[in-house]
């Protein structure tokens, strides 16, 4: 129902991004999505990844500050319209979004989405025939 | 010109004689009146009638910031309260202010003073007194202010702040004397720039500046800036308030009053006498003060000491050159900032670890500070709101305790270095002792 995300806490100075997926890298890990939000001062790297408590123990080792998050990767049609319609129901809803991302693969699309109400939101959105992915799911195809 | 002649000019045998005698005064007065001094005697096997002069000084027990603050916050009054009408407070080491309080008869005493700083300046009664230290719990402000009224000089109470009307009231109302820290009054001749008016507009003649350290290259800058001749005053709140000691017209060091504040240079470590000349640490005795005197307080200033005659014609002893603080204490806009006050915050915030660092600066000749606190697991959350909202809450209780503002930096963990010994919670990037 959820999918576990990892959030990175960066500074702003040259080559933290870098120094990230080089510890990916060297444990094999595989990312599917990837974001940054930044503001003047730090910046908060999200990834979904394959191998993601591996990835949590190798950023911590690290020095990093690392957690997970349960966000919700809504399945949407890749074509225009596709996720506005889906985005109208948990607006009716009164479902606060905190932060979205999201990315297009084939046919599909993949939204990410951290809402205040988690729950509420996949419950929403099933009720309203919409597939939300599932741990794993991404890596598939 | 000299407010006092009687007291500023005395020969150095009578002064002496005069100290032995306030000075016993003095330890009896604490001894019989104040718990915390009587407890230091009786240990040290003191008892008031032991005491006949100056000499033993260096016998006695000494005060230090600590002391104050166990005994917050009047424990060290040597009257009853209803004798104290005037209250103080400056920045203590962690969070508690150090209190000091006034009998009337030591508020004639600090506006004696202010007013021997004040013509010591050149500073008469024709002269329009510009205040702009802070009035309120700080001594700056109303202590010049006091001080400025006993000569009859015609005092503007700016206060703090509001900078751009300030200076039209320095312009309008033709003020001639000016007293403030010496960053604020370099930040008042670039707002003056600012806004397009030149220095030669006003009418400023003499500039009293004091509550933290300045430099000659600081000094000669205020010089060109303002058109006026700057003075150096020296106080603290523990010993009065700003009049302790003040330069004449000769500039060859500070003269303390010491009919009032009987100084010592002394070893940091021995708490022993050094010979004058010798770098040492500063240590006032306030003998003629009833609210709350002092003894051997310990100021943490590094300086030394001279009683040559002065040209000015003032017996009084000088302080030649100020080098620095033996603990860690930072002054910041004229606020005493101590890093322990830092880490109290943090360590009562849940959110917060005290891995910190404070970063001092001077940019446009506002002293800033920022403080770098680590991220760690427990308060790093996802969002970012909710990681600014974080660093704002740091911002208003560091705030809300040192009495100035900071910028809060997030950083990563293990970024602060960690030391075995005393870690280096302070990088300071001004130059504040030639």
């Amino acid at each position: 129902m959820l999918l576990k995300q990892l959030s990175v806490f960066l500074e702003n100075r040259p080559g933290r991004i870098t120094q990230v997926t080089k510890v990916l890298d060297e444990i094999g890990v595989n990312i599917s999505a990837f974001s940054i939000a930044d503001t003047s001062d730090f910046g908060i790297l999200r990834m979904i990844v394959d191998k993601i408590d591996v990835a949590l123990e190798a950023l911590k080792a690290h020095g990093f500050s690392v957690r997970t998050t349960q966000v919700v990767a809504l399945v949407v049609p890749h074509q225009p319209g596709g996720m506005h319609q889906a985005l109208e129901y948990v607006d009716k809803a009164g479902i606060e979004i905190e932060y979205m991302y999201a990315f297009a693969y084939n046919s599909k699309a993949a939204v990410v989405i951290k809402a205040d109400d988690t729950e509420k939101l996949v419950k929403i959105l099933s009720e309203s025939g919409y597939q939300v992915l599932h741990e794993g799911e991404l890596m598939q195809e | 010109m000299i407010w006092n002649e009687h007291a500023e000019c005395m020969d150095r045998e009578q002064l002496i004689r005069l100290q032995n005698e306030r000075l016993r005064n003095m330890v009896s007065r604490l001894y019989y009146n104040v718990p915390f001094y009587r407890k230091k005697f009786q240990e040290a096997g003191i008892n008031p009638g032991d005491i006949t002069g100056i000499d033993q000084l260096k016998d006695l027990p000494t005060t230090k910031k600590q002391d104050l603050r166990d005994n917050y916050p009047f424990g060290l009054f040597a009257v009853p309260q209803s004798e104290i009408v005037r209250l103080h407070a400056s920045s203590g080491t962690t969070g508690k202010p150090t209190v000091g309080g006034y009998t009337r008869a030591d508020l004639r005493t600090w506006s004696e003073v202010v007013a021997r700083s004040l013509y010591a300046a050149g500073v008469d009664k024709n002269d329009i007194v510009h205040v702009s230290y802070g009035y309120g719990l700080f001594t700056g402000g109303l202590g010049i202010h006091q001080g400025a009224q006993k000569i009859g000089a015609t005092v503007i109470p700016a206060s703090g702040g509001n900078t751009k009307k300030q200076i039209q009231i320095m312009h309008d109302f033709g003020s001639t004397v000016l007293a403030c820290t010496p960053s604020y009054a370099l930040y008042l001749a670039d707002t003056m720039k600012e806004m397009g008016m030149d220095p030669s507009e006003l009418k400023l003649r003499r500039g009293i500046f004091g509550a933290e350290p300045w430099t000659e290259e600081m000094r000669k800058e205020i010089e060109a800036k303002l058109h006026l001749k700057a003075m150096d005053i020296y106080g603290l709140t523990e010993v009065m308030g700003p009049g302790v000691a003040m330069e004449c017209e000769h500039q060859q060091g500070l003269h303390i009053f010491e009919d009032h504040f009987i100084p010592e240079i002394v070893d940091p470590v021995t708490l022993q006498p050094v010979p004058y000349g010798q770098v040492g640490e500063l240590v006032f005795s306030a003998v003629t003060k009833e609210g709350m005197p002092l003894l051997r307080y310990r100021t943490r200033d590094l300086t030394t000491m001279t009683i040559e005659k002065c040209a000015c014609g003032r017996t009084l002893a000088r302080l030649t050159k100020f080098l620095g603080r033996s603990d860690d204490m930072l002054i910041i806009r004229g606020v005493n900032v101590f890093p322990s006050q830092i880490e109290a915050v943090l360590l009562e915030m849940s959110e917060t670890e005290p891995h910190y660092q404070l970063i001092v600066d001077r940019v446009n000749n506002l002293d800033i500070l920022e403080i770098w606190v680590e991220v760690n697991e427990a308060f790093f959350s996802d969002e970012i709101r909710q990681m600014e909202g974080l660093a704002k809450k740091i911002k208003a209780n560091i705030e809300s305790v040192l009495g100035i503002s900071a910028k809060i930096k997030l950083v990563e963990p293990k970024t602060i270095e960690r030391s075995e010994g005393k870690a280096k919670r302070v990088i300071d990037k001004r130059k504040l002792v030639d």
